[in-house]
């Protein structure tokens, strides 16, 4: 199928979210759709899916135009579209997801009462998942599947409703590096068969990978077209519209004294279970330890840990010697240690105050801000004029909601919140995601220099990239556990492998390890 | 919908012209005052709320009276009849009762011809003495809900503050103004405790406030019951449970000479509507207590102590409800009653919600349930309206306020909206 948008055009109020854009998908392509959070891809593809009808502008299949007004003609017309929340009911099984909204059914008698086919849900299942290598049990409960395995019923679903255009929006935000590995090989083989693929991300190194033709998107608007061949820089650079630095510029790190040091900590998740399993390491002044590993295996853990908001277990941790474990929160911040939550919007900030009250939140009570029990405006209103100035924090004012800011910009909040104290040591945990480039860029800048001040960082992210531009070394965490602690020049195939729990040979990481080394590695 | 390419109309329509950013600021302001008007945001709603209910009500105070349903029987024939008896029935019964609860305006010929100037003056009095305690049960319901949680224990509180506001003011002999002072602190101290108890249990073991406080209001309301038949409290020569009746030296001093009961504690009331007031806006503690309320996780991850702060928001709570609670027993009753608390403890929670969260709406919401209340009473006198009629209009009140969309449909308003999205929605409207 050959798929052509003309001319989109979707506005919501003043915001043009799609300004005139033009696409082409070729048949047997596989189109990457490149651009920030919030550069109007998503509106795109729900124009595409019927959901929104675009004000102007219109959508050729085959060089017919066609005009969808709900998913089901698009359906019809063999689109289908991933989300990248899945639209599937946990507690039913594969092929009863599958089937859903389109239920086959056997006459049962004279009557004519309708009866699910689930043999022939079972075997279309199988049918597909064996043509395409999806593999994937029909009878398991989507409950019961890791998140890779539920993305691929999605598209099953997709397949088995005759799509011969796939939208994949972000598919993998979600994923492990092996799963993402799993993914990629499932879109060749479908791409072999006909099939056209739209692919949104905005990850780089992926676009390079898969893509035939990447289309990059910003403020609404197509902003060029690119081969698969450019580089990270020409490929960010216009994403963002400005030069970007990705890997932020790092001299050898100077080590200091040990600022943390952790004993063979062990910390229980909410449910009781144990999620870290008795972890011993130290961070030195100066460096910048990162915690690689795929969500999930006991670092969101750890860090609460750290700062005393989940009791240990067993062992213990010290600041610059002092035994903090079993401490308050407010010691522990107190005794010089930043936190940077891995979820802003739920731990990081309380949306609905303003920027300034954000910017106070871990000091709102001690002088100048606070003056026995009043609180100072004037000095906190001063205080957030400042660091709203320093650090770039892109808001109509410091009386905004911060419910009003960007992703980025939120979390620069957060970040500056926690860097404009002296911290000796910063907890990170994912700084950056769903983050846009420009904010990263800066986020990564600002903790090279908390640590070139003389810090320690611990910084936990699921991305390998990050890892990569800013550790000085990296500990692999898997089941709760540091299963390996290696120096920054580690390889990424080695670190894949050593996050899906496997030495060498291990089986379930073994397509990771098979890709070729130019697949992922930006400079 | 208009590309943006089209130039706009040559005579736009008010409301666009009104909408056009750079104009002088006089100008700007009436539109701001428009759009605010038009948009039907929470003021507005609320108002006209209040007047879909009195309208509502009306209508169920006519249908109801015996006098007006026969003539309707005859409506084919003289309908003006039967409008004009609905009309006067619903129009005398909201007559009276503003009577009632502002001004009655024979009084004040009566008072140029010699009458009595203070009878000028007992509706407000009688407003103003219902307002009192709902204001401070109000504070009570709407601050630890800006920390989060839900106290519907009110009642419980308020009987906590006025035992031991109403004992140390009949069982104590002290100096005039100490002993009114020390009941009191008293009252506070009392309903303070009450509170701190499901502050305390909330934080500590993680049990439900909702429920906590429904349960303690019962306790309460029996322990009430039991200490009114305990010698301690029981009045002599009395076989029904009332207490001893408290001393004049712990009375809280009447404003509008003694004739009239308005007193003291309503300046205590609107002193305290002032403290939450600065509390929540401009104090550490507050500050805490609207994190909490708005993220207790990002309050923990910000070194907050959540659970202290269930304790502390629910301590103040309890001494609000508990000052309320010293106010009618020292003010008005003068003496411990088994039903002494009334329905404060549930009305707070209307006038809260009324209130929409602040201090000044909190004040204004019990000020118009305290003149409901009051003109109730006249109302009956005068008409024979039953003053069950004042429960359901204020019941219209919490019905058209829970439904915004409902007034908006009634009264045509457009929804709010925010930001580029309202601009585009009045551009639209004006092309």
């Amino acid at each position: 199928m050959k798929l052509e948008l003309r001319g989109i055009t979707k506005r919501f109020g003043s915001v043009v979210a799609n300004d005139h854009i033009d696409l082409t998908v070729e048949p047997g392509q596989i189109h990457a759709l490149l651009g920030e959070n919030g550069a109007g891809k998503s509106t795109l593809m729900n124009i595409l899916y019927g959901l929104t009808r675009p004000d102007e502008g219109e959508i050729l299949i085959d060089e017919s135009p066609v005009a969808f007004t709900r998913p089901k003609d698009a359906i019809a017309a063999g689109i289908g579209m991933v989300h990248q929340h899945f639209m599937l009911v946990p507690v039913f099984t594969v092929a009863e997801n599958v089937v859903l909204g389109d239920e086959r059914t056997r006459r049962l008698g004279p009557l004519g009462f309708g009866l699910l086919d689930r043999r022939r849900a079972r075997e279309d299942v199988l049918r597909v998942s064996q043509r395409f290598g999806l593999t994937v049990d029909p009878d398991a409960l989507v409950e019961n599947l890791p998140v890779g395995v539920q993305q691929r019923v999605e598209i099953i679903k997709a397949l088995l409703r005759d799509a011969t255009l796939l939208i994949l929006d972000e598919p993998t935000a979600v994923l492990t590096p092996g799963e993402t590995e799993d993914l990629f090989a499932v879109m060749r083989s479908l791409k072999e068969s006909g099939h056209s693929i739209v692919f949104i991300t905005h990850k780089l190194n992926e676009v390079q990978q898969m893509a035939d033709t990447i289309t990059v998107i910003r403020q609404g608007k197509v902003v060029g077209s690119m081969p698969p061949t450019a580089s990270d820089e020409e490929l960010a650079a216009r994403m963002v519209g400005r030069a970007v630095r990705l890997a932020p510029e790092k001299a050898a790190a100077t080590l200091g004294e040990i600022v943390l040091s952790v004993e063979s900590l062990t910390v229980s998740d909410d449910l009781g279970n144990t999620a870290v399993r008795g972890v011993s390491f130290d961070i030195k002044a100066g460096e910048i330890l990162g915690i690689a590993g795929v969500q999930g295996n006991g670092q969101t853990e750890l860090c609460e840990a750290l700062v005393g908001l989940r009791p240990a277990v067993d062992g213990r941790f010290a600041v610059r010697g002092r035994d903090l474990t079993g401490h308050a929160t407010r010691e522990i911040l107190h005794a010089g240690v930043g936190y940077v939550p891995e979820d802003r919007q739920a731990e990081g900030l309380v949306t609905e105050f303003t920027v300034a009250e954000n910017l106070a939140l871990d000091r709102y009570d001690q002088p100048p801000y606070s003056k026995g029990l009043a609180l100072n405006l004037d000095v906190m209103n001063a205080a957030a004029t400042d660091q709203v100035k320093q650090f770039d924090i892109r808001t109509e004012s410091i009386g905004s909601p911060a419910s009003s800011l960007s992703g980025g910009n939120q979390q620069k909040v957060v970040v500056a919140r926690e860097l404009s104290r002296s911290v000796g040591l910063l907890i990170a945990s994912q700084p950056t995601r769903g983050v846009d480039v420009g904010s990263i860029e800066f986020v990564h800048r600002r903790i090279v220099e908390v640590r070139n001040q003389g810090s320690a960082v611990l910084l936990v992210s699921t991305e390998l990239d990050e890892i990569a531009a800013l550790a000085d070394r990296i500990a692999v965490m898997y089941e709760g556990e540091i299963v390996a602690m290696r120096s920054a020049d580690v390889s990424r195939e080695e670190l894949g492998l050593l996050m899906a729990g496997g030495g060498a040979g291990a089986g379930a990481s073994a397509s990771a390890a098979g890709e070729p080394a130019s697949a992922a590695a930006p400079a | 919908m208009t590309p943006p390419e089209t130039p706009p109309p040559e005579t736009p329509p008010p409301d666009v012209a009104a909408d056009v950013a750079a104009e002088p600021g006089a100008e700007r302001w009436r539109s701001a005052v428009f759009d605010a008007v038009v948009e039907g945001n929470t003021v507005t709603v609320t108002f006209l709320a209040f007047v879909a209910a009195i309208v509502v009500g009306g209508l169920l105070i006519a249908f109801t009276d015996p006098n007006v349903l026969p003539k309707f029987g005859h409506f084919f024939s003289t309908p003006g009849a039967a409008i004009a008896a609905a009309w006067s029935s619903a129009s005398g019964a909201y007559t009276a009762m503003f009577r009632g609860a502002i001004i009655d305006i024979h009084t004040v010929s009566a008072a140029f011809h010699g009458g009595s100037i203070t009878a000028v003056f007992e509706p407000i009095s009688e407003t103003l003495v219902n307002a009192t305690p709902l204001i401070l049960t109000g504070l009570a319901v709407m601050l630890p809900f800006r920390c989060g949680l839900f106290n519907i224990g009110g009642t419980g509180q308020f009987i906590g503050g006025a035992v031991v506001a109403g004992w140390i003011g009949f069982a104590l002999q002290l100096p005039p103004v100490v002993h009114v002072i020390a009941a009191i602190a008293g009252g506070l101290v009392g309903g303070a405790v009450c509170g701190w108890l499901v502050g305390f249990l909330r934080a500590r073991t993680g049990a439900n406030e909702v429920i906590v406080t429904i349960m303690f209001n019962y306790v309460a309301q029996f322990l009430l019951l039991y200490l009114l038949g305990t010698h301690a409290f029981r009045r002599p020569k009395r076989i029904d449970p009332i207490s001893r009746v408290v001393h004049g030296t712990a009375r809280m001093p009447h404003l509008l000479g003694s004739t009239l009961r308005v007193n003291f504690g309503f300046i205590l009331a609107i002193g305290a509507a002032f403290a939450v007031s600065w509390l929540i806006k401009r104090s550490t503690v507050g500050f805490e207590f609207r994190t909490i309320g708005a993220n207790p996780d990002a309050a923990r991850a910000a070194g907050m102590n959540v659970e202290r702060g269930y304790i502390v928001v629910m301590l103040v709570a309890g001494a609000l409800a508990g000052l309320a609670g010293a106010a009618v027993v020292l003010g008005t009753d003068y003496s411990l009653t088994p039903g002494i608390y009334g329905s404060y403890g549930f009305d707070a929670i209307t006038v809260a919600l009324l209130g929409r969260g602040t201090s000044l709406g909190v004040v204004l919401a019990s000020l118009l349930f305290g003149a409901l209340h009051a003109g109730g009473v006249q109302m009956q006198a005068a008409t024979q309206t039953p003053i069950d009629i004042v429960i359901v209009i204020q019941a219209l009140i919490v019905l058209f306020i829970a439904a915004p969309p409902l007034v908006r449909t009634i009264f045509r308003l457009r929804g709010q909206r925010s930001g580029p999205e309202k601009r585009a929605a009045l551009k639209v409207v004006g092309a």
